[in-house]
């Protein structure tokens, strides 16, 4: 263990019990023992997560919600007490406010569609805020332009946040619908969502937080935040890719229109006119991904387990002794530098890019992602065309942040 | 995995620290601006043509070690060329890059100095970084200005 990295035993332990929860922590890349700091990009699974999803395909393989058979109501029970532990893990009211998706980009799609169509017209403005996740400015875009409303941006300051005073000066009673990030992942920006959503509403507005990256790192809890819409992904938070989840409280919801149209959305089918199903089922067409909503149920149990009280504490000592080491480097950037950061350290280098940076750490066997991270506006606001990004979850270890000092070490002296 | 080296060999880092040709030529109606959606590189191809011949290549932009030392040496090695030549040889060097072309001893004389950009075929996703300028490069020769995307 390194010297300058806080030594508490009893902490290192705890993490090395994490690790052995995932597997696949155990695999050599290139030679060298796997150093996964992409978990902005993606989580890694807990074995828990993997044995959930096979037991189902081994033992319970069956449509839901329409068999009469024993394995269809095995599988639907399954899946059904999957969005019964993510109602738990978000503090949702009860399971109607929760939606499953294919992610967060669907999550957001879906209320851009059903909510904005319905509700948006010219003159109306929609909020959101300059580091957005593409997923939450691409939809807000093609919904104002085909309703005539306005898409307005809320700046951030060169450290990578915002201002309330911003905020407030932008919501009037034409903002109609406030769209932010909760923690952003181009720049490990915490948002003072709960400021954002008390103002929003005060004017009339909803709020969607876009909870992609900071479920896993921040707990949430529905009732306490206020939000009117929340989405994540099941594959930030351990558990399987292509699930998500949409929050939405009740009351909105119900008066949503359907967006996508299908199997078990319906109550009644007639040519001349159908009528939907009870919620959440009215925005769920088509057959599911089962396996990855019984997974996503398992990941969140465990999430519990090790406590995201827990989790936050070790990312914030990583991240601390990261952007510590990190600046240490001469020539290295980092850009965004927010009071109030979690899990993500962003950077650029002189003289040498994110990508051949990747590529060299790769070789060393560490994963970090290298581009522009889906925040294009962001790199702009930089003057930058991409950076590099570590990002950290709870299974990583200090002197996992000194082997990808010592990996930087190499690409500067490469391309020095 | 190849060793790192042979990826970023000397003349690949030299043609990064000192790209040639850097900059931008005013008075011309060649010239393309591509982008490679995956990374958001961009860069700018400006050509001047005596006849259907080549007389003079420049790019500007900022890209990573093999976007911009495979510019760079694109710069060098276009001058002179016809249109045709210019085809020819980028032609050669993608279906090399993508592993349609066998790098022989044949095609490696073909490539001439670009052959020591022939490492990212190791690289799958680096294949698009030392393409860019070429793509770009078509661009600006068919005077299409922009929208070149490596997709």
């Amino acid at each position: 263990m390194n010297s300058t990295a806080v030594t508490d035993l009893n902490s290192d332990d705890q993490v090395a019990q994490w690790r052995a929860d995932f597997p696949i922590l155990k695999t050599q890349v290139n030679g060298h023992p796997l150093v996964y700091l992409d978990n902005g990009a993606t989580t890694q699974k807990p074995q828990v997560v993997i044995d959930a999803v096979s037991h189902y395909y081994e033992n319970t393989n069956s449509n839901i919600h329409r068999g009469v058979h024993q394995l269809s109501e095995l599988a639907t029970e399954a899946y059904e007490n999957g969005r019964e532990q993510v109602r738990r893990f978000i503090g949702a009211a009860s399971v109607k406010e929760v939606v499953f998706t294919r992610g967060t980009t669907e999550s957001i799609n879906l209320v851009a569609n059903s909510w904005g169509m319905a509700n948006l017209k010219a003159g109306d403005e929609v909020l959101v805020t300059e580091m957005e996740h593409h997923s939450n400015i691409v939809p807000w875009q093609m919904v104002t332009e085909r309703t005539g409303a306005l898409l307005k941006v809320v700046p951030i300051n060169d450290a990578g946040e915002i201002s309330l005073d911003d905020v407030r000066g932008l919501i009037s009673d034409r903002t109609k619908m406030v769209a932010i990030s909760q923690l952003s992942n181009a720049l490990g920006t915490i948002n003072p969502v709960k400021e954002v959503i008390e103002m929003a509403h005060q004017a009339g507005a909803l709020v969607l937080v876009d909870g992609a990256q900071a479920i896993a790192h921040i707990p949430v809890d529905m009732a306490d935040l206020d939000c009117d819409f929340y989405a994540f992904s099941g594959h930030k938070i351990f558990g399987p890719t292509g699930t998500g989840v949409l929050y939405g409280k009740e009351a909105l919801l119900e008066a949503m229109p359907p967006w996508q149209g299908g199997g078990d959305m319906i109550r009644i089918v007639r040519f001349e006119k159908s009528t939907w199903n009870d919620l959440p089922y009215k925005f769920e067409a088509g057959t599911p991904n089962i396996a990855g909503g019984i997974g996503l149920g398992v990941a969140l149990d465990y999430v519990s387990g090790v406590s995201l009280e827990k989790i936050a504490a070790h990312e914030t000592e990583l991240l601390n002794y990261a952007s510590r080491k990190l600046q240490e480097l001469p020539g290295l950037k980092l850009i965004g530098t927010a009071k109030h950061r979690a899990s993500i350290a962003s950077f650029v280098l002189d003289q040498l890019h994110a990508h051949d940076l990747g590529t060299i750490l790769d070789s060393e066997g560490i994963a970090i992602r290298a581009g522009h991270h889906c925040a294009m506006p962001v790199m702009q606001h930089y003057g930058v065309a991409a950076t590099a990004r570590a990002s950290f979850a709870f299974y990583n270890t200090f002197s996992e942040v000194d082997r990808l000092m010592d990996g930087l070490n190499k690409a500067v002296e490469m391309f020095g | 995995m190849m060793d790192l080296r042979e990826l970023y060999q000397d003349l690949i880092v030299d043609h990064n620290k000192r790209p040639r040709n850097f900059g931008k030529i005013d008075d011309t109606t060649y010239y393309a601006e591509g982008f490679n959606p995956l990374c958001g590189d961009q860069l700018t191809v400006y050509l001047n043509l005596d006849g259907d011949r080549i007389s003079k290549v420049t790019f500007e932009g900022e890209g990573c070690a093999i976007s911009t030392a495979s510019a760079s040496m694109m710069t060098e090695i276009l001058t002179g060329k016809t249109m045709a030549e210019a085809d020819e040889l980028f032609e050669l060097f993608h279906q090399v890059l993508v592993g349609e072309i066998e790098l022989d001893d044949d095609t490696t004389l073909q490539l001439g100095k670009l052959a020591v950009l022939t490492g990212v075929r190791a690289y799958p996703s680096r294949v698009k970084c030392a393409t860019l300028a070429w793509h770009t490069c078509q661009g600006a020769l068919h005077k299409q200005h922009d929208g070149i995307s490596t997709e």
